[in-house]
């Protein structure tokens, strides 16, 4: 069966997620490829756990994403990338962003969050990129909601398209005033994200 | 030109382009983004109907003057809607009426889950299945024809993986569809019984045309592989068992999954040595080709709950260990969603749950109350049983000589859409519950759409706007209160009047949803460190700007505070200050 590349956005509600993952698709139907994406609306966006499945290839059938099958996984939050690392194939990449948002529950003291995240992931990842997304967004656009393109930047540099697709697919995306903030953080993450 | 679209999306594109002028609509996940999206064409009248079965009719109206028309409810409304449905399959149309059931497995924002496919034989009407965005594209023109060829309305239906997948989808013009002629024809359209009993026989001879049709109908197709494994499957179901058995397969696909094709049914099993039934939820399918009795396996294997997918396939049918967990051990707290910071709900269920109350809820955000810390929820059944059960429950104890009451909690947009029954069955009837509608001025949980109490329309128009306490009134509720949300004292003094009042009473709690666009900014509230003696009260309202570490202390997230001000209500030591400028509005 012709190749399907596999990816994974995950986060948590409000962070962007869904934008960035307008961006991929946008580059994807560009280079030609057939695309299928998959996201679960609904109470995932009062503050819960998000995740979207991207697959693209010759031809595409099933939306969803198998466990231990992901080339690549985008993680907006590091409890998010642990939650998920199931779902990433033992030679796959993960780029996470170095932030902790808290759950209701840790909030609550009913549950401890893993601040070793990053250590476990260091140990069960071959190909880890750690990306402090928000203070790259601060420090090259002054605005730390970029953070999503930053991230998004950082994982485009993995999928050896073209950098104008990409230029041209942010462009497209994100409010006409943000224009060159995003693309500003695009490029801080393309740095950041090494091969 | 392509374009990457969801299922919904893509029926709302199919509906403009095969010329639907009329559309309706109760929002309700995964079905809200269909009307969402014909909202912009300016060739569709689009309405946010008040409930699922006022959209059928609204829709059925629409169709007798001639239009191209859909409707679109989630599978729960369906069952609000099942009513006018299964008369509607007597009466026939006029203009094409295409009714989309979208159902959820899984149940990701939903109370149950349902096989809505059964509603097609149960309610002897045709029903088609899409598997992709561009197949839900296309069956609304298919679903329109036949609507019309065969005077019916056509149930297309999809599930959460249809409506919120996106795939490529090839776009057209839209074909200009004028209204159909309409004629008086109390035959056809007044079901009374000596009507509805010669209807009665058309809807049979009608059900076997359709088998007929269904036989060569081109969507529903036989794709030869190795024939040593034969699978018939529809829906989503068609691409996971695709993307397990590829071409080591032959597949029956079927789009018209009601009537079925009997003769190609046959065919294909005479073609194949084993037979499998591959499908979602249900045995529907199995089921139905037991009974030509065809042998076939299906639910033996397939799991009959919950969301279908290549990984569950490749396990039951391959075997084999599931892919080793590289986290196994490891501590992943769970992340569920939470009333928004500065939700307007949180107050009043944190004084609910103050006063020990028995507290009957509804559907919507406020569902999310009865996780802790508020837990002040105790039921959630379907939309408008707030009213009912809080009424049932203080008339049994009242019959047997207690004085209990319970508290039904509603929101505005529910309220319109199935809480007014109830209401009125507690005033008719002599109750003396106590009904709270958390208005918050619009329906929130489905993304913002207006409601009969806004003011607006769908098309963004001004229009009347029904206030909730002139129709509590009207229905006779003589004890009415109105409090602003975010003021505790007021919440709390008068959900106390309430429990205490001889009869039926109402309180409507009003803030407007802190997600609106356009709100007043309240400023921000902060945690004066001096102050704060670390006792941790703020953090029984739950709310997720409120950041407690691991020291003890507790900070407020400038970035997610809506300034409610509420912490600053439960602080007994007033470490809780207004930050900045802001209004209290």
């Amino acid at each position: 069966m012709a190749k399907v590349t596999n990816v994974l956005l995950v986060g948590v509600g409000g962070q962007g997620t869904i934008l960035a993952t307008r961006v991929l698709a946008g580059v994807l139907m560009q280079e030609g490829y057939d695309v299928k994406m998959s996201e679960v609306h609904g109470m995932s966006q009062r503050g819960g756990s998000v995740v979207t499945f991207v697959r693209y290839g010759d031809k595409v059938n099933s939306p969803l994403v198998e466990k231990a099958t992901a080339d690549l996984i985008l993680a907006f939050e590091k409890l998010e990338a642990l939650r998920y690392l199931p779902y990433l194939k033992p030679e796959g990449t993960l780029v996470v962003n170095d932030l902790a948002i808290l759950p209701a529950p840790v909030l609550l003291g009913k549950a401890e969050y893993p601040y070793n995240a990053l250590d476990i992931l260091g140990q069960k990842v071959k190909d880890l990129v750690v990306v402090d997304a928000a203070k790259l967004a601060e420090e090259k656009t002054g605005n730390a909601r970029t953070q999503n393109i930053v991230l998004l930047g950082a994982l485009a540099k993995r999928l050896g398209i073209a950098p104008g697709t990409w230029e041209k697919a942010v462009s497209e995306n994100v409010p006409p005033q943000t224009v060159d903030a995003n693309l500003k953080a695009f490029w801080a993450g393309w740095d950041r994200g090494q091969v | 030109m392509k374009k990457l679209l969801s299922g919904d999306e893509a029926i709302a594109r199919g509906a403009y382009e095969y010329g639907a002028t009329f559309a309706t609509a109760y929002p309700g996940t995964p079905s809200t983004e269909i009307l969402e999206n014909l909202i912009p064409y300016k060739e569709i009248y689009a309405e946010w109907s008040p409930n699922e079965k006022v959209a059928l009719e609204v829709a059925l109206g629409a169709s007798l003057a001639g239009a191209r028309t859909i409707v679109s409810m989630k599978h729960v409304g369906l069952n609000v809607a099942a009513d006018p449905l299964f008369t509607a399959a007597y009466t026939g149309v006029n203009g094409g009426l295409v009714v989309v059931s979208a159902d959820e497995p899984s149940l990701h924002s939903s109370q149950n889950e349902q096989d809505n496919r059964n509603i097609a034989p149960f309610a002897k009407i045709p029903m088609l299945e899409p598997s992709d965005s561009q197949e839900a594209k296309d069956l609304v023109g298919e679903a329109f024809r036949i609507s019309e060829e065969f005077d019916t309305p056509v149930l297309l239906r999809i599930t959460t993986r249809i409506a919120h997948a996106k795939g490529l989808v090839e776009c057209h013009e839209r074909q200009e569809v004028p209204l159909k002629e309409y004629k008086k024809d109390a035959a056809k359209y007044c079901m009374v019984p000596a009507n509805a009993m010669k209807r009665r026989v058309f809807v049979e001879e009608r059900t076997r045309r359709l088998a007929e049709f269904g036989e060569t109908f081109p969507w529903s197709r036989i794709e030869w592989g190795d024939k040593a494994v034969g699978i018939i499957t529809s829906g989503i179901s068609y691409q996971y068992a695709k993307e397990v058995f590829g071409d080591k397969a032959s597949y029956l696909k079927l789009t018209l999954t009601w009537p079925l094709p009997e003769k190609l049914i046959r065919e294909f099993a005479a073609g194949v040595e084993k037979l499998y039934v591959i499908e979602e939820l249900d045995p529907f399918l199995e089921t139905h080709i037991k009974a030509l009795g065809i042998p076939v396996v299906g639910k033996d294997i397939v799991p009959n709950m919950y969301e279908l997918s290549a990984d569950i396939l490749r396990q039951k049918f391959f075997g084999g260990a599931p892919a080793p967990n590289p986290v196994a051990g490891v501590n992943v707290p769970p992340r569920p969603p939470v009333l928004c910071a500065g939700c307007p709900h949180r107050p009043v269920f944190y004084i609910l749950k103050k006063l020990r109350v028995p507290v009957m809820g509804d559907i919507g955000c406020y569902g999310l109350g009865l996780q802790p810390p508020l837990e002040a929820v105790d039921t959630t059944v379907c939309m408008g049983a707030s009213v009912g059960m809080a009424h049932g429950f203080q008339k049994a104890s009242a019959w047997s000589g207690l004085s209990r009451k319970a508290v039904g909690v509603i929101g505005d947009s529910t309220f319109f859409h199935g809480g007014m029954p109830g209401l009125a069955d507690m005033v008719f009837n002599k109750g003396g519950g106590v009904l709270v509608v958390l208005d918050n001025r619009t329906t929130a949980m489905t993304g913002h759409q207006p409601h009969p109490g806004t003011g607006i329309t769908a098309k963004g128009e001004p229009t009347e706007e029904i206030k909730i306490e002139d129709v509590v009134r009207a229905m006779g509720v003589k004890d009415v209160a109105i409090v602003d949300s975010y003021d505790l004292k007021a919440v709390e003094t008068a959900l106390r009047h309430a429990l205490e009042f001889d009869g039926p009473s109402v309180v409507i709690c009003r803030r407007a949803c802190a997600l609106l666009k356009g709100l007043p900014n309240l400023g921000k509230a902060v945690i004066n460190q001096e102050k704060c003696t670390q006792c941790h009260a703020c953090l029984r309202t739950g709310c997720p700007a409120l950041v407690s570490h691991p020291d003890g202390s507790v900070t407020i997230d400038p970035n997610a505070c809506n300034g409610c001000f509420v912490c600053g209500q439960v602080c007994a030591f007033g470490a809780i200050e207004k930050a900045g400028g802001g209004e209290r509005g």
